[in-house]
């Protein structure tokens, strides 16, 4: 058992969730919101990474980021390291290829509330800060919930994407899927059953809970 | 400085308004008009939740828009109580939360007592815990009054409050409303599409059709005397004619109208020159039916005949179409008790004599190049 690629793993999911969470809250919130012209063309660039072999991804990612990019120069200028193959350049590859699972159910989640809802809110006088704090944040808590899981789970099981910006540095960019495959081309099935059982028990520990408690909501608002 | 509520509102589209009301403080406006025809969107643009093209709203002197001025006051700022026609409850918070929203400028130690005592005037008092789904429809609907009164609005906005409940509660509701009303200092505007509603409840009634507001006034004096053929079929009068006018007598306060060889006495319009054509109506509650078997007194005024050529019973009520002078023409329609009905053996084929009561024949213009069926 990998316990570095396992902790990477999670420290890599968390950080990801967190960077995504806000991004996802106010884009999900925006688009749901407001209409304007080449809304469907913002939401199939968003929406892209759902459908991009995650190789193909993580090449440009990797070209992006790279020591010969404005990026990867800036970076190595203030930071004094490559971005690439860094645990900075993964979370930076794990944010943008998580977008669609983070913003599509936070932007259905507050599509869900019925206009009338925030017009009410309007004329009792609630700011705008307070109706998304009081009202629109709650009411899209099931969407909110479920990007948060998606990301997270997904994050835990990406594969080519980190395979292709971070490499495979122990302790920096060796996630657990990458232990996994790593254990497997070393014949050590045994190692791989395990840390595979480890993420699975994971994976579905976060997805239960995240059906449980939006079961709970349901029951409790429609009585 | 004007008091109540002055509402002014054009534009061509993208739902064309031409719109004009007023409302009194303790007043009831009922605005009604088929579906469509603008009702919500006129409680929208005066709650600020919809900005019209031109146009001005002041409520007690106070302007919330005025377009050629470039103002409009958004919609968390103007002190409005609005009763959406789903409720629009906040779905995750119970019925004393729901209310309290509405109250956020008064100080936090305040807001739940206050609450409390909104709720408990809605005869909501026990179930204030409750989130909207586990009340019922007239519940959700006292919290949604609830929570518009604690705002303690300038103008209070009902889009047709009691469509969503069934019949036994809208009754109820209806007496309910009529009681909150005698405390409410506030102009109140009644969006519906019920007349009888309006009749029950409003101060005054304005007809809305595509936008436009037709005609104002005292809903009954609306409803049986309506400026135009327009304003005669949205507030449902079936029996619209044509006539020539003959005459007026001045001393029996009477203009004799000539219709399909009948002389027929009407109140006394003098808008209306001897020789002009006009339109003419009469609510179903001024046709009286003669007694078949004993005739009285009351039959020699503006008697008419025919034969009845539809006869359907509705609940305690029968409802005639009555052919005067001829199949062809556009009949007469009038509903009589069941009870009457039976006793004087009326059914298809029966001839019936009735009486045009002249204070219920009122004239418009013949004129009326909106009329989409024009009547004979």
């Amino acid at each position: 058992m990998d316990w570095s690629a396992l902790t990477l793993s999670l420290k890599l999911a968390a950080w990801t969730v967190l960077i995504l969470l806000p991004l996802g809250i106010w884009t999900g919130h925006a688009l749901a919101a407001l209409h304007f012209r080449g809304k469907a063309w913002v939401e199939a660039l968003l929406a892209l990474p759902l459908v991009l072999p995650p190789t193909v991804l993580g090449y440009y990612l990797l070209v992006a980021m790279g020591g010969a990019s404005p990026v990867g120069q800036f970076y190595e200028s203030v930071f004094g390291k490559p971005l690439v193959f860094s645990f900075e350049g993964l979370l930076l590859a794990s944010v943008i290829f998580n977008i669609p699972f983070a913003i599509q159910p936070m932007q259905r989640g507050f599509e869900a509330i019925a206009p009338e809802v925030r017009d009410a809110a309007a004329c009792c006088g609630l700011t705008r800060w307070r109706t998304l704090w009081r009202i629109e944040l709650p009411l899209a808590w099931p969407g909110i919930l479920s990007a948060v899981v998606l990301t997270f789970a997904h994050t835990l099981g990406e594969f080519g994407v980190v395979l292709m910006v971070g490499g495979s540095i122990p302790g920096e960019t060796k996630t657990v899927a990458i232990a996994i495959y790593d254990r497997v081309q070393a014949f050590d099935t045994s190692g791989a059953g395990v840390m595979s059982a480890v993420l699975l028990l994971i994976s579905l520990v976060a997805i239960g809970a995240a059906y449980f408690t939006n079961a709970r909501s349901r029951i409790k608002r429609h009585g | 400085m004007a008091e109540g509520i002055r509402v002014r509102l054009r534009q061509r589209g993208p739902i064309p308004l031409d719109a004009t009301l007023q409302c009194a403080p303790g007043e009831v406006l009922a605005l009604v008009g088929p579906s469509g025809s603008g009702k919500t969107t006129v409680l929208r643009a005066i709650a600020g939740l919809l900005r019209a093209a031109a146009g001005e709203i002041y409520s007690n002197g106070e302007c919330w828009f005025d377009a050629q001025r470039g103002i409009h006051i958004e919609a968390r700022r103007r002190r409005v109580g609005y009763v959406f026609q789903n409720y629009a409850l906040f779905p995750h918070l119970s019925a004393l939360h729901n209310v309290m929203e509405a109250m956020l400028d008064r100080p936090a130690a305040e807001r739940e007592q206050r609450a409390r005592e909104v709720l408990a005037r809605v005869r909501l008092a026990g179930l204030e815990d409750r989130v909207p789904a586990a009340l019922s429809g007239g519940q959700q609907q006292r919290v949604a009054v609830a929570r518009a009164l604690a705002r303690e609005p300038q103008v209070l906005l009902l889009d047709e409050p009691f469509s969503a409940v069934d019949r036994a509660t809208r009754q109820r509701l209806y007496r309910e409303l009529a009681e909150l009303r005698r405390d409410l200092a506030m102009p109140v505007i009644l969006v519906t599409h019920d007349l009888d509603e309006a009749l029950m409840l409003a101060d005054q009634l304005c007809v809305l059709h595509q936008g436009r507001t037709l005609q104002a006034g005292e809903p009954y004096a609306v409803m049986t005397r309506p400026d135009s053929v327009e304003v005669a079929q949205l507030v449902g009068l079936r029996n619209v004619f044509r006539a020539g006018v003959v005459g007026h007598d001045e001393a029996r306060a009477a203009t004799i109208i000539e219709w399909r060889g009948h002389r027929l006495e009407a109140r006394l319009q003098t808008a209306f020159a001897p020789g002009v054509q006009v339109t003419w109506a009469i609510p179903q509650g001024h046709i009286v039916l003669h007694r078949r078997d004993r005739p009285s007194r009351g039959e020699r005024e503006n008697p008419v005949s025919g034969p009845v050529v539809e006869c359907v019973q509705l609940g305690e009520n029968v409802a005639l179409t009555v052919a005067v002078n001829g199949p062809e023409r556009p009949p007469l329609f009038l509903t009589v008790p069941a009870h009457v009905a039976r006793r004087n053996d009326i059914a298809a084929g029966v001839e019936i004599g009735l009486s045009l009561l002249a204070e219920g024949i009122h004239l418009m213009p013949a004129d009326d190049s909106r009329t989409p069926a024009k009547p004979r």
